[in-house]
């Protein structure tokens, strides 16, 4: 680990601002900071070359008095992301060989703000997992390690390698999509912080789709403001997708001031679950003690139809799904088999070979909870329970302006673990997929560490395109939790 | 109403027609690739058109603009809200693997259309629903003997699906109502109707039934592609659907495929078969809410419809209803007849132009902007009738003169020294010449075989070559032979 890996987002910009450092030299540390944690597999391809041309073409930038929110700052893309000319690959066999034409808006954006491109990070199939293991390139290792076990755990799903490589120190940041805890809860496990913005707020064009009313891109870094200083370069109205907001991007920085006082943060009673580690529940209350100590009120709210949010989530994600992956039938792109046979014969071996167990398990629950006969029982009930979910949100946001949660119902497990349960993988997701059925903003915050010493998150939830907000009560939790550990991965 | 007579008594026939038009836009329902037809293969297909990871559908406003015209112009209600809906199946030629169109909310709800008949009689048929879509690619099987090749160019491009009501009764009808659903679309500009280019195809539902029975079983037939097909489709679905039923057999619900070749159709699926489509919102595209204040300003901007059009011909010009429709048909067909009656005798006009100039139109294969007459010199002609200058007989000369010239009725009469002689004396003298030489005729009509007189014209307009103007030699006949 170098000194320059070890920075923040935001320490490196400061030190490319005052000409300490070039981009070129962060650019390096990164890319051996990527090689030596190639055990790790936190990414599907390195793009080195990439990365230190454009490094060098930042620098001549700044030379040239130019410089972006993101200028020369080394990052990783999760690989759900197009980026043209280099392989693109959800994570899938089925993306086999795809090289995008085009450029995501998000990536672009990031690239327009001075970004470098380190690599595409792993994850899982299509986004679909929530502990990075369902990938057709592998698991990823999360680098922390269980005091006194050294058995590899899960970084979280499905942004797990973009979580790993920020908390292994390969990038400075990296980018992430959240379904329905994808950055969120990754985060928790590897202790940084993971920023799941509004719905709408960053463009899904040139995303490889999963759920097309959840799927939101977000930033992914180790510290609050790193994540602030990301979201500002990724979000903004795109034309080309109807369903992004046409409103100002703010200077989500600037937003991180510190003072809370008189500040109202809601405690959900619902999200007190049956089975949840009391270390879990202890660090829940320090987090209302460190939001009271700062000068905010903390009121008690419900959200009762929270105990709904998981079954609507794995009926309406799964059915978009089903239709979203329709598209990958070996005709134009990625990988054909059984070409020699009939259409249909070329669409089972294709699609039977190109696709993961869990892919295909969300393809048939999706094409099942759409089918005639089954719709309303499924899917029209979903929709209704996702808007009376949307409703208990809103109404609560009428007396509080943030709502503050555990990110998750337990801390990173071990690789292989829960993996022929898919009942219990889904709960990983159980506090994070209830915002992200109402298309509202979270942020997960390390916060404190288990009796074994892996990381456990705290997630705070805010109002709709009030992400400066969130990241104000975000930045104040930090600072109280001074959450300094450093994984086991760094150490060795 | 026609009923079929059957062994065991009469069947009625209950169609409804399921029209796809292709929406006349540049680009496509959902991106910005070229509509335009006959291009090369692949040649108009964006990111999006081939389904590339990641793209997503922008709704095309023009297109939405040219449904709402469309309804407004079958009367029809416009729905303010709208959803776009996935129809999810699978196909070489569906890139998406589903289909974007709208379903439990068109933008389009119910309207009429009023067939003209053969016999100058009109009928009202509902509309039940328009509602836009995405059309599919193309498959084309016959260029290797393994493969099939797939042009994407129409993937995407725009169609507007409009249903109509099961309100007609034969295969006449149904041919009315697709000629007059297409004069509408051309009308409004909103599909060019070429059903050669596919631009207009339709899907026949039929079934039959005993007169005042509730509906019976019906069968789809599918993707039909000529009004002439479509009839005949008719025929043979009801002739086939009627052996079945007067041998006391059932109708199975299914969708069959009309090949033109054969005039056969044969079954495609049945409803056992039937694809799941699976139907759901589209989560990449916001319900479509349109602004009243737009859709009046659409209104605002309608032309004058064929039906409107014809009642003020009737009223206007005092044409025979059947003349007025046949005129209407076309709006091209209107403005031209316009253009020729303005200021002339709108009677006279719609008989040139229905007669002789359909007619040279018909023979000569020529269309209006082909055609060596035009409006305004037919209109000339049409004066040169108006104030004596030539007959009506020497004008239809004159016409097939100006034809195949190309040149001017007033400089063909000119030239060939047609004009109509209406000098009185000279009508005169002629007429006491042949008084003078045939006194035989003269004997017949003074013992009063009026018949004569006809005779007496004949001679003098054969010693004119048909110049002399014909009232008048009629009025200086009767004097003379007096």
């Amino acid at each position: 680990m170098s000194d320059l890996t070890n920075l923040t987002l935001a320490e490196a910009r400061d030190l490319l601002a005052k000409g300490e450092t070039s981009s070129k030299e962060l650019t390096e540390a990164h890319i051996a900071a990527m090689e030596k944690a190639r055990s790790l597999n936190a990414f599907i391809t390195e793009t080195p070359e990439k990365a230190l041309a454009m490094a060098e073409a930042s620098d001549k930038r700044r030379k040239g008095g130019e410089a972006g929110v993101l200028e020369g700052l080394p990052i990783g893309m999760k690989d759900l992301f197009c980026t043209e000319g280099v392989l693109t690959t959800a994570a899938s066999h089925i993306l086999d060989g795809f090289h995008p034409t085009y450029e995501s808006t998000v990536s672009q954006n990031m690239w327009n703000a001075g970004a470098v491109l380190l690599g595409k990070t792993n994850l899982d199939e299509f986004a679909m997992g929530s502990s990075n293991m369902t990938s057709h390139y592998g698991g990823v290792e999360n680098p922390w390690r269980k005091t006194g076990d050294n058995r590899p755990l899960v970084p979280g799903g499905s942004s797990g390698g973009s979580a790993s490589a920020v908390a292994a120190r390969c990038a400075l940041g990296a980018t992430g999509t959240d379904t329905g805890g994808s950055i969120r809860q990754p985060a928790a496990f590897c202790g940084i912080v993971g920023m799941k913005p509004t719905y709408g707020r960053c463009s899904r064009w040139g995303i490889v789709a999963f759920a097309s009313s959840l799927d939101q891109a977000g930033p992914m870094g180790r510290s609050v403001r790193d994540t602030a200083i990301m979201l500002e370069a990724m979000a903004g109205y795109d034309p080309k997708d109807s369903t992004s907001v046409n409103a100002p991007v703010p200077n989500y920085e600037a937003a991180l001031t510190g003072d809370i006082k008189g500040m109202k943060i809601g405690i959900p009673k619902e999200y007190r679950i049956d089975g949840m580690p009391a270390e879990i529940d202890q660090l829940w209350l320090q987090g209302i003690k460190w939001l009271e100590e700062a000068g905010a009120e903390v009121v008690e709210i419900s959200l009762p139809h929270t105990h709904y949010a998981l079954p609507t989530y794995y009926i309406i994600a799964p059915a978009e799904a089903s239709s979203n992956l329709a598209r990958y039938d070996g005709v134009r792109y990625g990988l054909r088999e059984g070409a020699d046979g009939s259409l249909d014969e070329m669409y089972e071996a294709t699609r039977g070979k190109g696709f993961g167990m869990e892919v295909q398990r969300r393809i048939l629950i999706g094409t099942y909870v759409l089918s005639a006969g089954y719709y309303d029982a499924y899917y029209n009930k979903a929709r209704k329970v996702r808007s009376l979910i949307a409703r208990d949100f809103a109404q609560a946001y009428e007396k509080v302006d943030a709502i503050l949660t555990p990110s998750a119902p337990s801390a990173a497990f071990a690789m292989g673990e829960n993996m022929d349960d898919p009942i219990a993988m889904y709960m990983m997701d159980v506090f994070t997929v209830p915002a992200s059925l109402a298309g509202l903003p979270g942020i997960s915050i390390p916060a404190g560490l288990t009796q074994d010493g892996l990381p456990l998150g705290l997630q705070l939830l805010g109002k709709a395109f009030d992400e400066e907000s969130l990241f104000k009560v975000a930045g104040v939790l930090e600072e109280a939790a001074g959450f300094d550990a450093t994984p086991a991965f760094l150490a060795a | 109403m026609s009923l079929i007579k059957g062994k065991t008594g009469e069947w009625e026939m209950v169609i409804g027609l399921e029209v796809h038009a292709q929406v006349i836009s540049k680009s496509k329902l959902f991106s910005g690739s070229s509509t335009a037809f006959g291009a090369e293969p692949n040649s108009q297909v964006s990111l999006v058109d081939a389904a590339m990871p990641g793209m997503l559908p922008v709704l095309n406003r023009y297109c939405v603009e040219q449904a709402v015209r469309t309804g407004l112009g079958l009367k029809a209600q416009i729905n303010m809200t709208s959803v776009f809906e996935r129809k999810n199946y699978f196909y070489a030629d569906l890139p998406q693997g589903y289909q974007i169109s709208q379903y439990l909310h068109p933008i389009v709800g119910e309207g009429t259309i009023i067939l003209d008949l053969e016999d100058g009689e009109t009928r009202e048929v509902g509309i039940e629903r328009l509602h836009l879509e995405q059309d599919a690619g193309k498959s084309i099987h016959d260029q290797h003997p393994t493969q099939s090749y797939i042009d994407l160019n129409r993937s995407g491009v725009a169609l507007m699906e409009i249903v109509s009501k099961p309100d007609m009764r034969s295969a006449e009808e149904a041919g009315a109502y697709l000629r007059k659903l297409r004069t509408i679309l051309r009308y409004l500009g909103t599909c060019d109707g070429n059903m050669d280019e596919g631009s207009m195809r339709a899907d026949v539902n039929l079934s039959l039934r005993r007169p005042g029975e509730p509906l019976g079983t019906r069968t789809e037939t599918k993707n039909v592609n000529s009004i002439r097909f479509v009839q005949q489709a008719i025929e043979a679905e009801a002739k086939r659907q009627l052996a079945i039923l007067e041998e006391g057999g059932e109708i199975v619900q299914e969708t069959r495929l009309f090949d033109g070749m054969t005039g056969k159709s044969r079954s495609m699926r049945s409803k056992e078969e039937a694809h799941d489509y699976r139907y759901f919102p589209d989560p990449d595209l916001l319900p479509l809410e349109l602004d009243p204040a737009w859709v009046e300003d659409i209104k605002a901007s309608l032309p004058e419809l064929p039906d409107e059009k014809k009642t003020r011909f009737v009223k206007d010009f005092g044409l025979p209803v059947y003349d007025a429709g046949v005129l209407v048909a076309d709006r091209d067909t209107a403005a031209f007849y316009e253009t020729v009656a303005e200021g002339r005798d709108p009677k006279l006009a719609a008989n040139w132009v229905i007669g002789d100039y359909f007619g040279a139109l018909n023979k000569s294969g020529a269309d209006l902007q082909s055609a060596p007459v035009d409006a305004k010199k037919l209109g000339g002609l049409l004066d040169l009738i108006a104030d004596g200058t030539i007959s009506g007989r020497i004008a239809k000369e004159v016409f097939e003169e100006m034809w195949d010239s190309g040149q001017e009725a007033g400089a063909i009469v000119e030239a060939k020294g047609l004009k109509q002689i209406s000098d009185s004396s000279e009508i005169e003298t002629l007429v006491e010449d042949i008084i003078a030489n045939n006194p035989k005729q003269v004997e017949q009509f003074k013992s009063g075989n009026d018949k004569i007189l006809g005779w007496f014209v004949g001679q003098v307009m054969k010693a004119t070559q048909g110049k002399a103007n014909p009232g008048m030699v009629n009025q200086v006949l009767r004097q003379k032979l007096g």
